[in-house]
């Protein structure tokens, strides 16, 4: 038996070569086929990218504390607040679950090699530092004031920042994406172990699955968006601008047409992490699985039907309004359905608080908070008054933050011990999740209050009455900010001191527990055979667990 | 006035339809309410009552529950529909123009500051004078981005578009000086881009009408243009033998186009056609009419919209084209003379350096 095996080899502490060991040379890292090197060194770029984003957050923050412009003055403000949004939303969210976590354990999961297309995996991830340090250079040259949305008639004919050398970077980006859906979905299709049928997938492996059918039938809008920016910008064909015959409206159609799919690349693959934490740390199988899989398929099919309600007063037209705030009421439906399902899993369960279940639950509650004030924006009587004020803000945050990157941290937790091989401090772990959801919602539950008062969002100054408010938000901020370091640093402090941790710490059933940690490149020593249904905990599925509970005595004593 | 108190949680109630807005706010929490509180005591009564009590315990397994999975499908989607349907019957009762606005208002952005003219002639900036209880209809247009007019306290607000024209209406119930923002980021001084809108009873605003008159109203500026400084004249009067088509009577009217097809008269039909003449020709006539494009400013157009209007019997405040409406508001204008160019009191005359770098 593979876990046994394990665990023995483990005790007898024979080393073996893993996908660390297999080379050391620079070269090695940056020619490799394995997948999770490559996942390695997304994540290595992407936290980069997210200190980044998180800079640039705190200087809003920091400017926001009082109500003049005063530390910031607005036309900084304004490419702080875009350049927050361009790295947080491209460059970090939309690869950070998919790049990293999907990346690494996709395959795994399903007991491959490797990805369908290796080659493919490498270019995808040099695509995305082409894309971004172009982007990065273009913020170092003075970078680009027109909010993430890049509308047209600013960002074609009015703002003389960088914008087409972001606009490029965004459009390189975006093949980085295509070619990492292409390649989830053939691998998915292809390269399943023997017996690991559709419905014995983990359902974090389907969440990535429908996630990349949106990157694959989104993405190539955006970069015909950006396409048609550049050829106004540059050869003045009127296609967005008024003054030569074009129609502004036009692009937000464009753009949310992508960008509001986008907004599914970035929640469906932390849904399906959190299927993963909460049906694992139960140690029950999950409630409903067809029913999250299936929902997964119908957000990301339902939310290629909703891009309008991003524009309710943009001028469309009433009746399209309309259209747009019943299709949104309906996208809202299959995520209710998730929430029912993931509590109903914790019911006779065996709970443990382990850190990345922390994180789950707090993802829970963001994630409720998040998906409900969506209510309130997609009510188009009422959102006409909130669009466009904090109560966008905070929403988008509650959803994005409390939604993707929880879940996110909670899949880095979960599966670091199985990355690295070390287990980093529990005690430091909870400490942290636990500061950054008492951070997150001090930083953000104030702005639904300032959304509805009015508050306008991108102000570098705003009314004196709001003051109090965005201190609570600040204050918050920093908290968050705290809780936010503090994995860098006992992560990072794992890798060199963390204990050994084991091939399978939790005694969980998914394929990747029953291989090494580190894993051996190829993943598996020889190709699993799968026979048991996903999330089955007993010894049925083939978990020694008489031999954990021996192996928890020998620790302690 | 703004509430004073420590962290207001409501902005004023100003307009007919904020009680509205505010209902459905209501509504929407003690949804969110009573969806919150039994999933978070669910969640933490399941996670202690089943908490882990042996290591590596195999709970029973459990496979769902095609009801359960029902009734929490079918519940929250009746839910969404009462959302919905609460929601679009306010939508549409605020952003259906009525036909039948005491006053208009002409409003045009620009890269930072709102410049409004009311029907009777009187310009401001950065601040708009309304009175209590009358229906007023804004007309919007801007010279350069995108801008957009929220008036928080009215619980509403609009996208100005470049290139044409978006409109918004509001009945104030509460004399008062409210927040006017712009909400759409429109660039550098983008939160600077607003002032205040002062509701005043009858009687004062009618007092600060007659002492805050321009020269002349939209409809006299327009014949100005009309007549004199633009031409049309030349070609759109002077009887059966003129060469471009006949204007009065056509507003809120169907135009035959050549072609075939046809198209309401509206303001965004004018405005088009005195900017892209050759795009929609009057049926019978040659596309001979230039293009004002670049010789017009955007508050230049509205004034030869507002003529062209008043060739149909509509005098700028009330859209109908049967001249049965009453206008108070523009039987002022003849009323009041006196004045010269009073650009409404400062405030907002903050210097907005161009940006516009083509």
């Amino acid at each position: 038996m593979q876990t046994q095996d394990a665990i023995n080899q483990e005790v007898s502490g024979s080393p073996k070569t893993n996908y660390l060991t297999n080379g050391f040379t620079l070269k090695s890292w940056l020619l490799t086929k394995d997948h999770k090197r490559i996942a390695i060194m997304y994540l290595i770029t992407v936290s980069m990218f997210f200190f980044a984003g998180g800079m640039y957050a705190s200087a809003i923050r920091l400017e926001l504390l009082t109500p003049a412009s005063d530390l910031l003055e607005s036309g900084t403000y304004n490419k702080v607040f875009t350049q927050h949004g361009v790295l947080m939303i491209f460059f970090f969210l939309i690869p950070s679950i998919p790049a990293v976590l999907g990346n690494f354990f996709l395959p795994i999961m399903i007991g491959a090699k490797d990805l369908a297309l290796p080659r493919v995996n490498l270019l995808s991830l040099y695509i995305y530092w082409l894309g971004g340090g172009l982007t990065i250079w273009a913020l170092l040259q003075g970078g680009v004031d027109t909010g993430w949305t890049f509308y047209t008639p600013y960002s074609t004919t009015f703002s003389n920042t960088y914008v087409m050398a972001v606009g490029l970077g965004i459009f390189i980006n975006g093949f980085s994406s295509i070619l990492t859906g292409l390649n989830f979905i053939v691998t998915v299709h292809t390269m399943r172990a023997p017996g690991m049928t559709w419905f014995r997938m983990p359902l974090f492996v389907w969440a990535q699955y429908a996630t990349s059918l949106v990157m694959i039938l989104g993405t190539p809008v955006i970069a015909i968006t950006v396409l048609m920016l550049a050829i106004e910008r540059f050869a003045h064909v009127g296609i967005f601008d008024p003054s030569i015959g074009g129609d502004p409206i036009l692009f937000q159609h464009l753009f949310w047409f992508y960008s509001h799919p986008a907004v599914y690349i970035m929640i469906l693959p932390g849904m399906g992490v959190i299927s993963e934490l909460i049906s694992n740390f139960s140690r029950k199988k999950i409630f409903g699985y067809e029913f999250i899989a299936f929902s997964s398929i119908a957000i990301a099919v339902f939310g290629f039907l909703v891009w309008g309600h991003h524009m309710f007063v943009s001028g469309q037209s009433i009746y399209a309004g309309m259209v747009f705030s019943f299709l949104t009421m309906v996208v809202a439906v299959p995520s209710a359905i998730k929430m029912f399902n993931w509590t109903a899993t914790l019911y006779k369960g065996s709970v443990s608080y382990d850190t990345p279940m922390l994180y789950a639950i707090g993802f829970l509650g963001l994630f409720l908070i998040g998906g409900l004030t969506g209510l309130f924006l997609g009510s188009i009587g009422l959102t006409v008054h909130l669009t466009d004020t904090y109560f966008v803000v905070a929403h988008f945050h509650y959803v994005m933050v409390g939604g993707q990157v929880i879940a996110y941290l909670g899949g880095i937790h979960y599966w670091w011990p199985k990355m690295t091989g070390k287990m980093y401090s529990e005690f430091w772990g909870k400490i942290s999740a636990m500061l950054v959801f008492i951070g997150f919602n001090l930083t953000f539950f104030p702005q639904f209050i300032l959304g509805y008062q009015g508050m306008p969002r991108r102000y570098a100054s705003y009314p004196a009455e709001f003051q109090v408010l965005n201190i609570f938000s600040t204050a918050g901020a920093s908290v968050l900010g705290v809780g936010l370091i503090m994995p860098v640093i006992y992560l990072g402090h794992s890798l060199l001191y963390g204990k050994p941790a084991g091939d399978n710490p939790w005694m969980l059933p998914g394929l990747e527990w029953r291989t090494s940690s580190p894993p051996p490149t190829e993943n598996f020593e020889k190709t699993p055979i799968v026979t048991w249904e996903a999330y089955e905990f007993g010894e049925e599925s083939g978990l020694d667990l008489e031999e954990a509970r021996k192996r928890d005595l020998a620790t302690i004593s | 006035m703004q509430t004073n108190s420590w962290v207001p949680l409501f902005p004023d109630q100003a307009s007919t339809f904020a009680w509205q807005v505010d209902l459905l706010y209501a509504y929407l929490i003690l949804i969110s309410v009573a969806f919150t509180i039994p999933i978070v005591v669910a969640v933490f009564f399941f996670a202690v009552r089943y908490r882990e009590r042996e290591k590596y315990a195999t709970p029973d397994e459990m496979h769902g529950s095609i009801m359960l999975e029902t009734v929490w499908s079918v519940i929250p989607f009746i839910i969404s529909m009462t959302i919905f349907l609460a929601g679009a019957y306010v939508y549409y009762d605020q952003y259906r123009i009525p036909d039948d606005p005491a006053m208009e208002v002409y409003v045009v952005g620009k890269q930072w500051m709102w410049k409004l003219q009311h029907s009777t002639g009187q310009r401001e900036i950065n601040e708009l004078h309304v009175p209590v209880g009358r229906k007023v209809k804004l007309t919007m247009t801007t010279e350069d981005v995108l801008h957009d007019f929220s008036i928080p306290a009215f619980r509403t607000k609009t996208d100005v578009v470049p290139g044409r024209y978006t409109y918004i209406w509001f009945e104030a119930t509460k004399s008062g000086k409210y927040h006017l923002y712009c909400a759409e980021y429109c660039g550098l001084n983008h939160s600077g881009m607003g002032g205040y809108v002062y509701v005043m009873e009858q009687r004062d605003f009618d007092n600060w009408l007659s002492g805050n008159v321009s020269g002349q109203t939209p409809v006299e500026q327009g014949r100005d243009l009309f007549e004199t400084k633009l031409g049309c004249a030349s070609c759109h009067a002077g009887g059966p033998a003129q060469r471009g088509a006949k204007l009065e009577g056509i507003y809120g009217h169907d135009v035959k186009l050549v072609g075939g097809a046809t198209v309401k008269a509206d303001d965004e039909y004018i405005r088009n056609s005195i900017l892209n003449p050759s795009g929609q020709v009057v049926e019978g006539f040659q596309p001979i009419m230039p293009t004002f494009k670049g010789q017009v400013t955007e508050e230049q157009l509205v004034s030869l919209v507002a003529y062209i209007k008043s060739l149909s019997g509509v005098t700028g405040s009330g859209t109908t084209p049967a001249g049965g409406a009453s206008n108070t508001a523009a039987s002022n204008s003849n009323t009041t003379s006196h004045g010269a160019n009073s650009n409404s009191q400062g405030g907002g005359q903050r210097t907005a350096p161009a940006n516009s770098n083509r």
